[in-house]
């Protein structure tokens, strides 16, 4: 009998190899106790956590958590069904009305995560004879989306203008086509340039799908993301987005002011066949995205958090996935696996959890260590953890 | 273009990316001789759409596993 699990060795190899080092694991951190959005104990220390995706600090918004406790008292604690059955309460449609609102859009589908959302609408939009195009470092949930339909795939070299439309102009004119693009890369934290990428596609007579995961909340004059923020959400067929980052819990979603939108509530499979989110989430959720409209002041502050991150940890040396701060996400390059799981290690035992992030998730082979910045996160917080960043680079041999 | 030009093109495009220096003939593998990574991948399959014109989608590329694959694709797609 083969053994079907054999083609993990190399994998279970590394890790134990990684291990053997004496190093923590990085991939099996818990949290004993979470303090605020922005403090957790760790390992039973206070810990910075810089590395949540928890941009605006909703998670525990006191009108966020008021409005979940009445759902789960009112509602329950879940639906037990799917969304086209025994599974649309009135708070799920509430939190459609919400997203509508924030994105001044006709249409809102909510689906119960980020990932299953581009799942759904990528797999249900593009058919066998249809091409997707997309960036070849899209997220994991873009690449399933196309492996669970049948659409053919053109990648492009990411972010390049060029490339995209070049491949655009050798496909056939009169086949369908969507394109999809993200407005924050999550792994470098670097951002989209949408406003050229969008004409280009719409002057192809593309569809355009852009993934605003990273950037809702915060990027854009509205929050409403990077093709806000460029002047181009209106060209934007669909809009794909999490509740499970600025918004502060889980769910995911798809805005759109395409006319026939609705009917893919009936033929979308990753939302038909699968429970909808319990109400307390949705209650949340609505909450959280009716608050981030007029959250103009924490995008500020989270704005300046951002930049004196990336200030602080370039003065210091460290080389930056991007020159200039363009996101919530500022990413440290490591030189390989062990130094970058040493880092982490150290950064831990210094107080300040991040993201270890590494290849396939990372483009090109690259071990990052991941910030996520928190619009809670306080100046004199940034400034400390750029202190801990010094005095565990130093431990670990990662600064000269 | 026939085939032994094609290919012949084809063999020339790949020697940039030909790091180790293998003997390439209609049966090398990207993969195991070349030992190409993904970005590799993605730089040749660019160079190759822009010589030809064409576009070897993802869908394609997951059948290629060899050169002469790779000769049979790039004129089926011109025939096309």
């Amino acid at each position: 009998m083969t053994d079907l699990f054999s083609k993990f060795d190399p994998l279970i190899k590394q890790r134990e190899d990684l291990l053997s080092t004496g190093i923590k694991d990085p991939f099996s951190l818990v949290m004993e106790k979470v303090i605020s959005p922005t403090v957790a104990l760790c390992n039973g220390k206070e810990t910075i956590l810089l590395g949540t995706y928890n941009y605006m600090g909703m998670t525990f918004d006191p009108d966020v958590l008021a409005a979940g406790k009445k759902a789960l008292d009112e509602f329950g604690a879940g639906t037990t069904g799917s969304r086209v059955l025994n599974g649309t309460y009135s708070p799920h449609r509430d939190c459609e009305e919400a997203l509508k609102e924030f994105y001044g859009m006709d249409h809102a589908m909510v689906f119960s995560t980020g990932y299953q959302a581009n799942l759904g609408i990528i797999s249900t939009m593009a058919s066998k004879e249809d091409y997707i195009i997309l960036d070849i470092d899209s997220h994991a949930s873009i690449y399933d989306g196309c492996a669970l339909g049948n659409a053919q795939i053109v990648p492009f070299r990411h972010n390049d203008v060029d490339a995209l439309e070049k491949r655009l102009k050798r496909l056939p004119p009169e086949a369908g086509k969507l394109v999809v693009l993200e407005g924050v890369y999550s792994m470098l934290g670097d951002i989209a340039p949408l406003k050229e990428m969008i004409t280009i596609a719409k002057a192809h007579g593309a569809m355009v799908l852009v993934d605003e995961a990273h950037s809702m909340g915060f990027i854009g004059p509205k929050g409403r993301g990077v093709a806000e923020d460029q002047g181009v959400l209106d060209q934007v067929d669909f809009v794909i987005g999490t509740f499970s980052k600025s918004v502060g819990t889980v769910g995911g979603f798809c805005v759109s002011n395409h006319p026939k939108f609705e009917v893919l509530r009936l033929v979308c499979r990753p939302y038909v066949f699968t429970a909808s989110l319990p109400p307390s989430v949705v209650a949340t959720a609505a909450t959280s995205i009716r608050k981030l409209m007029h959250a103009g002041d924490k995008r500020a502050h989270l704005w300046e958090n951002s930049r004196k991150l990336h200030k602080g940890l370039k003065d210091l040396g460290f080389q930056l996935g991007t020159e200039t701060p363009q996101s919530a996400i500022i990413s440290v390059i490591m030189p390989d696996l062990e130094r970058g799981a040493a880092m982490w290690e150290a950064l831990l035992d210094h107080g300040v959890y991040v993201n270890l992030a590494r290849p396939p998730a990372t483009p090109a082979g690259m071990t990052l260590l991941r910030c996520s910045l928190c619009a809670e996160h306080s100046s004199e917080q940034v400034d400390d953890i750029i202190g801990r960043f010094k005095a565990a680079g130093a431990v670990a041999g990662v600064l000269g | 273009m026939d085939r032994a030009a094609t290919a012949e093109k084809i063999a020339e495009l790949i020697e940039p990316f030909n790091k180790k220096g293998v003997a390439v003939t209609e049966a090398t593998t990207f993969a195991g001789d070349l030992e190409w990574d993904s970005l590799t991948v993605m730089d040749f399959v660019a160079s190759i759409e822009d010589e030809f014109d064409i576009i070897i989608t993802m869908n394609m590329q997951a059948e290629i596993e060899n050169v002469g694959q790779l000769v049979d694709t790039v004129i089926s797609v011109q025939d096309n």
